[in-house]
């Protein structure tokens, strides 16, 4: 017997597929294109808009759907239509960005935070605190501390997240350290770093995906409960939130007001809390099988 | 030798057959649809004892599942074949019928005990629930004095207060007896157990087979023993059947197979199987001392850091406690123990994973023990380890190549270079260059072991640290993984710290062997006199709970025959 030469034969490659092998169901197709539309949408407003969703006209103040507005007009004579696709704009500018941003702020204080107890003790700490706050009540007080524009609406509305996912990643670094591929990196001399990056990291980045969707669905709820509130960007630009506001008035009298851009909102909402779902279930070890051939 | 043809039929074993399989073939659901089983053929006869044995992926588990009717709904099916339980056809059986089959005449004990019972439930209950399902009419103070009577039969300690007990409250071995004792309150015609040894320490395991064997005789009771140790095999076993690949290798009675086995791949598992007489010792390569630990003492919690500032130790668990070794180039060092012996702990603080509680740890006389994370770094190139799960030691993310290297880049070496060295450490381990560009995942483990060796060579360290690092793989595995490291050792004259619970290995493998019980050595010296002639209770009693230790495998014959042919007229009482 020849001791050294290995007699099972390599195992065939096989890498992860970014495209699933099957078809999803048709929940998710229809989530999809959904959402691909609402974002072609709000990419799009300038061109697809007929009029400008800012452009005041008294004499035709809500008006029903006709020829001119398709969807009608508001108490201002602003077209519906036009608003309801700009709104689309500031909802997936928050919701996107809030998910970047508190994952990009999350991820690094989550791994040191999993890695070094002493870290651990205060950052979790200061996010407990963070949690214990209502989110809306949380955002309306920096919202009121500051100016309303994009940006603080979007960091009022990313900093009550930011708790979920330091605690998130936390946990997946404080059960990964203990894999014995970690031990080893540390003891082929890898600085912390290294083993951070390189070895602990890569671990968190499935679930944060999914999270970062939910996260990017309660943000543009958020947004639209902060402007439905009067504590978001001014009633001037086009949310959907301030759009129901200004509806709510003329609810009785003209009901699409708020029709219209609660329609846009759940949909949103639900499509991309139902392809974060489909990504958990592919991307979740538990439900999937576990790489290699066992 | 005319031993097997004149063997008597075992007298525990009646004509009367329990349990038929015929050509039973089971396929996956998938398409293409994948063959597991190829047309499987065996039976068990009243009392008797079938071992079934082979390497991972033999089918021996599926066998078993098919048996009990739990194949995996829309994974696994029977394609074709029949299995007859006392003459009942059981793959056309109504589900109802199948129900009551199981829990009446076939019951099933698994590997690991703390899964298959219910942390929310006290064991008695949970024994007195069989009995609530299936045998109505039973007061509960009849049920319970059955239950009892259970627990005393499968030899529980202070049975009425284990009767209140949760699973957790119990050890490995105590929970494998609650097992047992749930299997067989309802008398089955049939046991299978599926490896339910393999979880557990030696002397634990040696309990648990002599009991089956008892309450086997006791009850008339057959046995479909499925394990991949031979030693197992050798003990327990009336007649054995040997599976690969989803196929029969062949069946024979237990005296008849290790003495003649018929077919190749038999003969290579029975060689495979390492003996547990020590090798003859090594000569010293060298004097020079890579490794030592002195007084080496690891406590875990209870000491806190401003008691250890004031000398005091606190009232923490004691996992380590004054370890003195010393490991010359190119010798491999054994520490042998059960679990929770501590032979891990002492692995973590020579790799200064963690930071021993007192004592020293020198490599290459350069004490390691209370060095700071950047002091250590020059160290830690001197001293690498390979862990036990070939599956979770390497980065499944990264490919083999980048594994290969990240040690030599951290220390300096140009990319490129270390490359090309990571390239002949793959010829050096047997596997082909091109695996640099692979992931772990298309390896299989005793691959990736060699990998892991690979990845701890590259740093070209003076000690390598094995932790069980084979007791994960198939022995045939196990045999060329310990073949490779001992071809290294010899070419690269890299000393070997080797933990193990097998004492078969360590014998073949050590020069000198360390016997740990409960944190402290009990014995240290050559392994020829450790393990050839133990003075300690300790060290004796694991030798004599070795499973299969009467019987040369390697050699198609018992020891006592071994040592009569080597020493004429003596005979050993062993």
């Amino acid at each position: 017997m020849s001791p050294i030469s290995s007699s099972a034969p390599l195992i065939g490659a096989r890498r992860l597929r970014l495209w699933p092998a099957h078809r999803p169901g048709w929940a998710i197709i229809v989530a999809g294109v959904c959402l691909a539309l609402i974002a072609m949408a709000a990419v799009l407003a300038p061109w697809l808009a007929p009029h400008d969703p800012l452009q005041m006209s008294p004499a035709s103040r809500l008006q029903p759907a006709n020829d001119t507005y398709w969807l009608g007009s508001d108490a201002y004579g602003r077209d519906l239509l036009s608003r309801v696709l700009y709104g689309a704009r500031v909802s997936l500018t928050v919701g996107i960005g809030s998910a970047l941003i508190a994952v990009v702020i999350g991820l690094p204080l989550g791994i040191l935070a999993g890695f070094f107890r002493g870290l651990d003790a205060v950052v979790m700490r200061v996010m407990d605190g963070l949690m214990a706050i209502p989110n809306v009540l949380l955002a309306i007080a920096i919202v009121s501390l500051t100016s309303a524009n994009l940006w603080t609406v979007m960091a009022a509305i990313t900093i009550p997240e930011i708790p979920r996912v330091v605690r998130l990643v936390r946990s997946v670094v404080l059960s990964a350290r203990e894999e014995p591929y970690v031990e080893a990196a540390i003891s082929l001399g890898s600085s912390l770093s290294t083993v951070m990056w390189r070895h602990l990291m890569p671990n968190t980045l499935a679930p944060l995906i999914v999270m970062a969707t939910y996260i990017c669905a309660s943000a543009i709820l958020t947004e639209a409960i902060l402007s439905f509130l009067g504590a978001g960007l001014g009633t001037e630009t086009p949310t959907w939130g301030n759009i129901m506001s200004e509806g709510r008035t003329y609810f009785l009298i003209k009901p699409s007001l708020i029709f219209w851009p609660g329609l846009m909102l759940s949909l949103c909402i639900l499509s991309i809390n139902l392809l974060g779902d489909a990504a958990r279930d592919r991307l979740d070890p538990r439900l999937n099988k576990r790489g290699g051939e066992r | 030798m005319t031993a097997m043809q004149a063997m008597p039929p075992s007298p525990t074993a009646p004509a009367e057959t329990v349990l038929e399989l015929r050509e039973l073939v089971v396929r996956t659901q998938s398409s293409p649809a994948k063959t597991i089983l190829k047309g499987i053929s065996f039976d068990i006869a009243a009392g008797e004892t079938l071992c079934l044995v082979g390497e991972s992926g033999s089918g021996k588990s599926v066998t078993s599942l098919a048996i009990m009717g739990l194949l995996p709904k829309g994974i696994l099916e029977v394609a074709r074949g029949e299995i007859h339980l006392e003459r009942q056809a059981l793959l056309s059986a109504t589900s109802r019928q199948l129900r009551d089959l199981r829990a009446q005449r076939v019951a099933m004990i698994f590997q690991e005990p703390m899964t298959a019972l219910n942390p929310l439930m006290r064991v008695g209950e949970q024994i007195e629930e069989v009995l609530v399902m299936h045998q109505r009419g039973l007061s509960s103070g009849q049920r319970r004095e059955r239950v009892l009577d259970m627990l005393d039969q499968v030899q529980l300690p202070d049975i009425e207060r284990v009767y209140e007990s949760w699973p957790h409250q119990l050890s490995g071995g105590q929970r494998q007896r609650i097992m047992i004792a749930m299997a067989l309150i309802l008398e089955p015609r049939l046991l299978i157990a599926d490896e339910p040894t393999t979880a557990l320490d030696v002397t634990t395991q040696q309990q648990i087979l002599k009991l089956i064997k008892a309450l086997q005789q006791r009850h008339g009771t057959s046995v479909l023993f499925i394990t991949h140790d031979m030693g197992v095999v050798a003990d327990i076993a009336d007649r054995v059947c040997v599976m690969r690949h989803g196929e029969v290798v062949e069946t024979q009675p237990i005296e008849a197979l290790l003495r003649h086995p018929r077919t190749d791949y038999t003969r290579q598992l029975l060689q495979a199987v390492p003996s547990l007489r020590p090798r003859p010792a090594r000569e010293v390569m060298s004097p020079e001392v890579v490794l030592e630990a002195i007084e080496l003492e690891m406590r875990y919690g209870g000491t806190s850091r401003w008691q250890r500032l004031r000398g005091q130790s606190g009232t923490g668990k004691l996992a380590a406690h004054d370890i003195s070794f010393a490991l010359r180039r190119g010798r491999t060092l054994g520490i042998v123990g059960e679990s929770g012996s501590g032979k891990s702990t002492v692995a973590r603080c020579v790799m200064r994973m963690i930071a021993p509680t007192g004592g020293g740890v020198r490599v290459l006389g350069k004490d390691i023990a209370s060095l700071g994370r950047a002091a250590l770094k020059p160290h830690r190139k001197r001293i690498q380890m390979i862990f036990q799960d070939p599956f979770r030691s390497l980065n499944p993310r990264l490919t083999v190549g980048a594994s290969l290297i990240e040690g030599p880049v951290n220390y300096g070496t140009p990319k490129a270079e270390a490359l090309t060295r990571a390239a002949e450490l793959l010829a050096l381990v047997g596997l082909p260059e091109d695996a640099l560009e692979r992931y772990p995942h298309q390896f299989s483990g005793g691959q990736r072991q060699r990998i892991a060796i690979a990845r701890a060579l590259a740093m070209e360290p003076d000690v390598l640290v094995a932790d069980e690092a084979v007791s994960a793989l198939d022995v045939s595995v196990q045999t060329q993984v310990l073949a490779l490291l001992a071809d290294i050792q010899q070419r690269l004259g890299v000393a070997v710290l080797f933990i193990t619970h097998d004492l078969r290995v360590a014998a073949q493998i050590c020069d000198e062997v360390m016997v740990m019980q409960q944190g402290e050595i009990v014995e240290y010296g050559p392994a020829g006199e450790v393990l050839g002639a133990p003075k300690h209770a300790y060290t004796q009693s694991l030798m004599l709970a070795a499973p299969g230790r009467h019987w040369d495998f390697a050699g198609f014959k018992p020891l006592d025959e071994v040592y009569r042919a080597e020493r004429p007229g003596v005979s050993l009482a062993r």
